[in-house]
């Protein structure tokens, strides 16, 4: 069975000094569902996610978030349903205490005692900050305030979780880290949003992929689907490219291959008798 | 005439450890120095400590030296450091001045501020904004920009400083391909064109391949290996030092474990 954890129709969103944002956005996220949210700088991407917990209230159309429309709903009462990571850690965190600074969201929707500090304690142990809980956020680099701002969300356990580029400034230890965390809440059943301009971490770890242009969806579908050699012009007209592997795999023959595993695999698949020479 | 750390030391305030330790590196004019290193191994802490601003700024304790074009930043009032060295920080909200109602006011802050000619100004503000394609974004107020947009314009304001040298901390974490593509042709640019040397922070492996003459593996404080940009970019320690490798060359590896030709010089 189905269900749907975001739905909006005919979204559009225009900000107050007259820059429009969105424009007709009809999306359909179901439950459990991985999905990640492409495009180019200013394409609107962080303006949809904004419209999921109710930080933003659409001009045009309609947001609906478990199947309820969102209406006129408080923030913190959709706070329970969809936990916002936000771009910049530095807009989310306030207090002077890693696990104060956890425990915020948690607190506020009626969690205490010991569920509290469960909550507390598997989110920084989620995001790898678990001996840092008394250190104080200022003092943690940027990449480290990220995976914080990450953690606060998680400890509030919403079924829905948006993160809005989770691996900016992040190591390939850190990407790797945003990648389990993903994983383990979509086998959690959860749903997971990313915003993300890291082609590879998109392609390795999300299902569907929405790309954005101008504040319109322009395209939806698999990584397999999206970065498949057809869609180049459009994925060019949002300034966004294929990962490499998606390249080389078209350039050789081998299909669509967004991974470099996917890549590897097609290539030996075809007996490893692939070109050698220059290509096209 | 060259910005050189040599056997710099640096501790912060009320920190036990020290942040570098034993850190020698020359930033040439007209060059790109990339600087790569897991999160945690002092990259903004280099960044800090290299455009003067620690300690002078910031406080700490600096051992070692520190000199641009021959005078140690110790010795240097900070104004008289941020005419000779730029920095762009990881945070762009960090780096906007929070007081232009406009972002071409905003680039405009930098110029102004060193008293030049408004001609100048209007000159510098247009090229940089140029530079980076964002003229577009001229008239809108600094506060409503994407992230990736503030990024472009915090960078805006420092190119159109025209400092000899710019320390640049991650310019390109919030950016999308294209605006990555953009900035790093501004900084081969700026380095070719005005002689600026750049030391520039970044994760972006394939970046570093197509912009850096020379690239420095910082690891817990220390530089762990320095050299020539494709020589280190090619290094098989890098995944054991947390850093991942341009994908070039990461999938060539993986298609040679499998026994596949690979299609050679893919201009993919």
């Amino acid at each position: 069975m189905t269900v749907s954890a975001l739905r909006t129709e005919g979204l559009g969103f225009v900000y107050p000094e007259g820059t429009r944002a969105l424009e007709g956005v009809d999306l359909e996220i179901l439950q459990g569902e991985r999905v990640a949210i492409i495009g180019q700088n200013g394409s609107g991407k962080s303006t949809l996610v904004r419209h999921f917990n109710g930080l933003l209230r659409p001009t045009e159309g309609s947001v609906a978030v478990a199947g309820t429309p969102v209406g006129m709903r408080h923030v913190a009462e959709l706070a329970r349903e969809v936990g916002l990571a936000f771009q910049n850690p530095d807009r989310q965190i306030f207090s002077g205490r890693v696990a104060r600074e956890v425990e915020f969201g948690p607190r506020n929707i009626g969690i205490s005692g010991q569920e509290l500090a469960a909550c507390v304690n598997d989110a920084l142990a989620a995001v790898g900050l678990e001996g840092r809980a008394e250190a104080n956020p200022y003092d943690l680099g940027f990449s480290q305030r990220k995976l914080l701002a990450l953690a606060s969300v998680l400890a509030m356990r919403p079924p829905i979780v948006v993160l809005d580029e989770p691996t900016t400034g992040q190591d390939a230890n850190g990407i790797g880290r945003v990648r389990s965390i993903v994983e383990m809440l979509s086998s959690d059943g959860r749903t997971v949003v990313a915003i993300s301009h890291d082609m590879r971490f998109v392609a390795e770890t999300f299902a569907r992929i929405i790309v954005m242009r101008a504040g319109r969806v322009v395209l939806d579908g698999s990584p397999r689907e999206v970065f498949a050699q057809e869609q180049w012009p459009i994925l060019a007209s949002t300034y966004l490219e294929p990962p490499l592997a998606a390249r080389i795999g078209a350039r050789m023959g081998a299909g669509s291959t967004p991974t470099e595993a996917m890549l590897v695999e097609r290539l030996l698949e075809q007996g490893g008798a692939m070109g050698t020479g220059r290509a096209g | 005439m060259t910005l050189a750390l040599r056997g710099v030391r640096y501790r912060y305030a009320g920190a036990a450890a020290a942040a570098l330790e034993g850190v020698s590196l020359t930033l040439e004019p007209g060059h790109v120095l990339g600087v790569v290193g897991p999160n945690g191994a002092g990259k903004s802490t280099l960044c800090l400590v290299a455009a003067g601003l620690a300690p002078a700024t910031i406080g700490g304790e600096l051992a070692g030296e520190v000199r641009i074009d021959g005078v140690t930043t110790a010795s240097s009032r900070p104004h008289e450091l941020a005419q000779r060295c730029g920095i762009l920080f990881q945070n762009p909200t960090t780096q906007l001045s929070g007081t232009s109602a406009t972002v071409w006011e905003e680039v405009a802050f930098g110029p102004r501020n060193l008293g030049l000619p408004l001609e100048e100004v209007v000159a510098r503000v247009d090229a940089a904004l140029d530079a980076l394609t964002i003229r577009p974004l001229a008239d809108r107020d600094p506060e409503r920009l994407s992230g990736g947009q503030a990024q472009l314009v915090a960078l805006a304001g420092v190119l159109a400083l025209r400092p000899a040298y710019l320390v640049l901390d991650e310019p390109t974490s919030q950016l999308d391909p294209q605006g990555t593509r953009l900035v790093g042709t501004a900084i081969g640019e700026l380095a070719r064109q005005t002689g600026a040397g750049v030391l520039v922070v970044e994760h972006k492996t394939d970046l570093l391949a197509t912009i850096a003459e020379q690239v420095a593996v910082l690891v817990a404080g220390s530089v762990v290996a320095s050299d020539e940009a494709a020589s280190i970019l090619a290094d098989a320690r890098l995944e054991a030092w947390g850093i991942e490798s341009p994908s070039r060359i990461r999938i060539e590896r993986a298609a040679r474990r499998a026994g596949v030709h690979l299609v050679s010089e893919v201009e993919a």
